[in-house]
């Protein structure tokens, strides 16, 4: 994003003008701009740029700091365009304004860089009939109004698909109109609490340091901080006095009930004060109470909505519309909403389709991928009687689909189901604090009441105002604010970490976690395969048999191709290529046939050299002969050795789990040095060997990624998912690496034991500073404006010492990790 | 002393009008997306495009 070119020179980009794709030989799609010929890669990409260029955007060009994807993707989408003007299908996205007047939310895709943003809003805006457009950066979602009279929907949507981009209707009745609303309502409470604030300590300051105040001046001030303290008590203040009946009502003590009392006693009391004319007022610190307050709810809101982000990505997965065949066996088809689909119904994927909704195959043969359910990435085989899931894409060849479960009741949406219910609950300490909050405050009304009892007695006159200070020194706001406010602040670090916590005991558990269970596949490891050795035979060398082996597999999409062709160059050409699925290819290089596949495929079986590391041999042969064997392996992730060095410095027992074949577990235990590891786990021996953990007091926590370990995810005290996995694991989970990058891990044990430091010290100084505060306020010793300033400086404190962690970076462990890195590879 | 008489209210006046200022710009959507307009101020647009009611073909 922050390429410091492309704002000043000319686009470096070479390649396609548009795409930044290599020109293929023979292509001619030139494009005139700026008095010059460019040359881009196909014809969609020269259509693309010259609407740009036509419409007049071609500073896009000038201004942009990433490359689009190719133009080459959006064709597809163009047939399901027109539907979108459908009733039924618009019903759940657009609102209707006015008889012609719409409006709706568009996800849009391949957004790279500010540029984009900036060409779809002109782009979009120049259209006749659209009435406004906006475009937000931070969430990729565009918000369009136009005049259904003038122009379609699914005009729009194709003219951004003219400029090489993608828009999806969009939900928002789901969440980002509430979360818009419930923010908007949240600065708007802070902005009227703030002011307040401000304002009324410009009145309250001379009051306390002016000498020659007279008495008139000193109570138009007070009427002031009055007209303004009104607002923020009873506008911004009023979450605080709902949550508090509620708690009442439920008789409980709750956080709130505190805040409410004391926001409420000390504004009655000014009010009295004011009218009276006697005694003092506490506008000010009711004000700066409210803010401050106000403040920590709206950082911790925040965070909580980042954390959200990724459910709302999986929505738009399904499709709008589907292929239906109405007369199966017949084979009419015809094109309708998944809104209007039913059960029972048999829809027809065609490769390249998402599948709408859950169902069985009974008809075809073909390969899906269901990365996003499951973190695999193979395809898997499906034929008759197979379930599929919705969502997943079919890669293959046609398949018939008998749907079985729609909508709500789909694998997707219940995923989206527990995320959802993850985001919503509260951390387990900031429950303890609560809890702990209860007692303090039921003491402190105790305590409250007899020092009123007892003032009464010695002198009625000075009663309701050491009260009042009572209530307001001991006020817990820094004991409210000493567990959220280093939460908030600990979370939004480890966000940029790379660390997303989706449920609040996440970070105090991590913090006390004594284990560190890992996966291997996907975990530790890539989860894909690539080239570990090669063996050439009859003289050849490797990097000759390489470039064959590339050359047949050029072009294939298959995970054996894939670790090729990132261990080698093709540097020469196959001819004829034929694919045997399942067993490998055959094809011709320089007039001589060559096979390249599994031994029996492409030797006629002969045996693979020895080696007891799980890898898998995959066979180059001439005419039966082999002439190169190739092991394919797992390999483990690049950071991983220095990250579990740094783990194991922390003084955590790390253990491995996995599912896979002795040899592979054994080797890559040993190359990262883990002396606990089990292979041929099951995910119920997973979950055993956490229970046995946990049955001798460890806290374990469990880092996995695939569909498998979700019960043992759910079964650790506290489970982290990799970014990369499923997403199932990562419902499970209670922390999701964001990066896939181990070294994050360290940092976030790091950070969370800090926090939980923190938390510690802060509750301590609340405590520690009421401790003090009560007895001196209870005698009378402490002025309200003294009170005052004592509770603001106490939650500013707090909070300054919860921002330390904001800029926290983890440092001691790494420079011998990194040590023993080198020296192992040197070994 | 008594020019304060004047500038009290006169300081309450302008916080309402701040407050009212916010509250707009809340409504307006001003606040919805912090981190656009900080890209989006160094796209200086010398072309106006054409007008909205004047589409190209």
């Amino acid at each position: 994003m922050s390429h410091p070119h492309g704002l000043t020179d000319a686009p470096p980009f070479s390649g396609c003008f548009h795409c930044g794709l290599p020109v293929p030989d023979g292509a001619h799609y030139p494009i005139q701009f700026e008095n010059q010929t460019k040359q881009t890669c196909c014809r969609g990409c020269q259509a693309v740029a010259q609407t740009i260029i036509d419409s007049g955007q071609g500073a896009y060009y000038t201004h942009r700091t990433a490359l689009p994807a190719t133009a080459r993707e959006a064709e597809a989408e163009l047939a399901q365009m027109g539907l979108y003007d459908l009733p039924e299908i618009q019903e759940s996205f657009v609102r209707t304004e006015s008889e012609n007047i719409r409006e709706a939310a568009l996800i849009l895709e391949n957004i790279v860089c500010a540029a984009c943003i900036w060409l779809n809003e002109r782009h979009i805006a120049g259209l006749p009939g659209v009435l406004s457009v906006e475009i937000n950066y931070a969430t990729r979602r565009a918000r369009v109004r136009w005049d259904n009279s003038r122009i379609q929907l699914s005009a729009i949507l194709k003219a951004v698909t003219d400029i090489g981009y993608i828009a999806h209707p969009f939900d928002p009745g789901r969440s980002d109109d509430i979360h818009r609303r419930e923010r908007n309502t949240a600065i708007r409470r802070l902005a009227i609490a703030g002011l307040g604030m401000m304002q009324v300590m410009m009145y309250a300051l001379p009051s306390y340091t002016a000498t020659d105040m007279t008495d008139d001046i000193r109570l138009l001030m007070r009427w002031a901080s009055l007209v303004l303290t009104i607002p923020v008590v009873l506008y911004s203040a009023w979450p605080f006095f709902i949550g508090a009946w509620r708690d009442l009502k439920r008789r409980m003590l709750g956080m709130d009930v505190p805040v409410a009392l004391g926001v409420g006693t000390a504004f009655v009391a000014s009010v009295y004060g004011t009218f009276s004319g006697h005694g003092e007022v506490y506008y000010d610190s009711v004000t700066m109470f409210v803010f401050l307050l106000l403040t920590g709810r709206f950082l911790e809101m925040n965070a909580r909505r980042r954390a959200g982000a990724a459910v709302e990505e999986l929505v738009k997965l399904i499709p709008a519309a589907a292929t239906r065949l109405p007369h199966w066996p017949a084979r009419d088809e015809e094109q309708i909403p998944v809104a209007r689909l039913a059960v029972g119904d048999h829809v027809l994927v065609r490769p390249g389709e998402t599948l709408p909704a859950d169902g069985e195959v009974v008809e075809g043969d073909s390969a899906v991928n269901e990365a996003m359910l499951t973190g695999e990435s193979l395809p898997v085989s499906k034929s008759a009687h197979a379930k599929v899931v919705g969502g997943s894409l079919n890669q293959a060849s046609p398949l018939v689909v008998r749907v079985d479960r729609l909508g709500a009741d789909t694998r997707l949406a219940s995923i989206v189901r527990l995320l959802d219910r993850a985001q919503s609950e509260k951390p387990r300490i900031g429950q303890l604090a609560d809890h702990a909050a209860a007692w303090f405050v039921g003491l402190l009304l105790l305590i409250t009441f007899f020092v009123g009892l007892a003032w009464y007695v010695i002198d009625p006159s000075r009663t309701l105002w050491i009260v009042v200070s009572v209530l307001v020194v001991t006020c817990p706001c820094a004991l409210g604010l000493a567990t959220p406010a280093a939460l908030t602040t600990a979370t939004g670090r480890l966000t940029r970490l790379g660390l997303l916590a989706t449920r609040g005991h996440a970070l105090e558990t991590l913090a006390r976690a004594t284990d560190l269970v890992f996966d291997k596949t996907g975990t530790l490891t890539h989860g894909r395969l690539s080239v570990r050795r090669v063996v050439p035979l009859g003289g050849r060398s490797a990097e000759e048999v390489g470039a064959l082996a590339a050359a047949l597999e050029a072009g294939s999409e298959h995970p054996i191709a894939r670790a090729m062709s990132e261990a080698v160059n093709a540097s020469v050409t196959a001819d004829g290529i034929r694919n045997t699925p399942g067993r490998g290819v055959e094809g011709m290089i320089a007039g001589r046939t060559y096979r390249l596949g599994s031994p029996r495929f492409a030797t006629a079986g002969a045996p693979p050299p020895e080696s007891d590391d799980g890898a898998s041999w995959v066979a180059l042969a001439e005419k039966n002969e082999p002439i190169a064997w190739f092991a394919l392996a797992d390999t483990p992730r690049a950071d991983a050795d220095a990250a579990l060095s740094a783990l194991r410095q922390q003084g955590l027992r790390l253990h491995l789990l996995s599912g896979d074949a002795e040899g592979a577990v054994k080797t890559t235990a040993q190359q990262l040095g883990i002396d606990a590891w089990h292979a041929g786990a099951l995910p119920e021996d997973k979950l055993a060997y956490v229970k046995a953990l946990q049955q001798q007091g460890r806290i374990v926590a469990m880092v996995g990624d695939g569909i498998n370990d979700a019960p043992v995810l759910a079964g650790a005290q506290v489970s982290i998912a990799m970014g990369e996995g499923t997403d199932v694991a990562q419902a499970a989970a209670d922390m999701v690496m964001l990066g896939s990058r181990l070294a994050t891990l360290a940092e976030g044990v790091a950070l969370a034991r800090k926090t939980q430091q923190i938390i510690r010290q802060n509750l301590g100084w609340a405590l520690g500073y009421n401790l003090i505060a009560i007895p001196a306020a209870a005698l009378g010793y402490v002025t309200p404006w003294m009170a005052g300033i004592g509770m603001s400086a106490s939650s500013l404190l707090v909070v300054l010492n919860a921002l330390r962690l904001s800029d926290f970076k983890y440092k001691a462990t790494s420079a011998p990790a990194a040590l023993r890195s080198q020296l192992s590879t040197l070994r | 002393m008594d020019i304060l008489i004047l500038l009290i209210p006169l300081s309450l006046v302008l916080v309402g009008i701040i407050a009212w200022v916010i509250l707009w710009a809340v409504k307006s959507g001003q606040f919805d997306d912090l981190e656009g307009p900080a890209h989006s101020i160094i796209m200086d647009d010398d072309s106006p495009p054409k007008s909205d009611d004047d589409p190209k073909p």
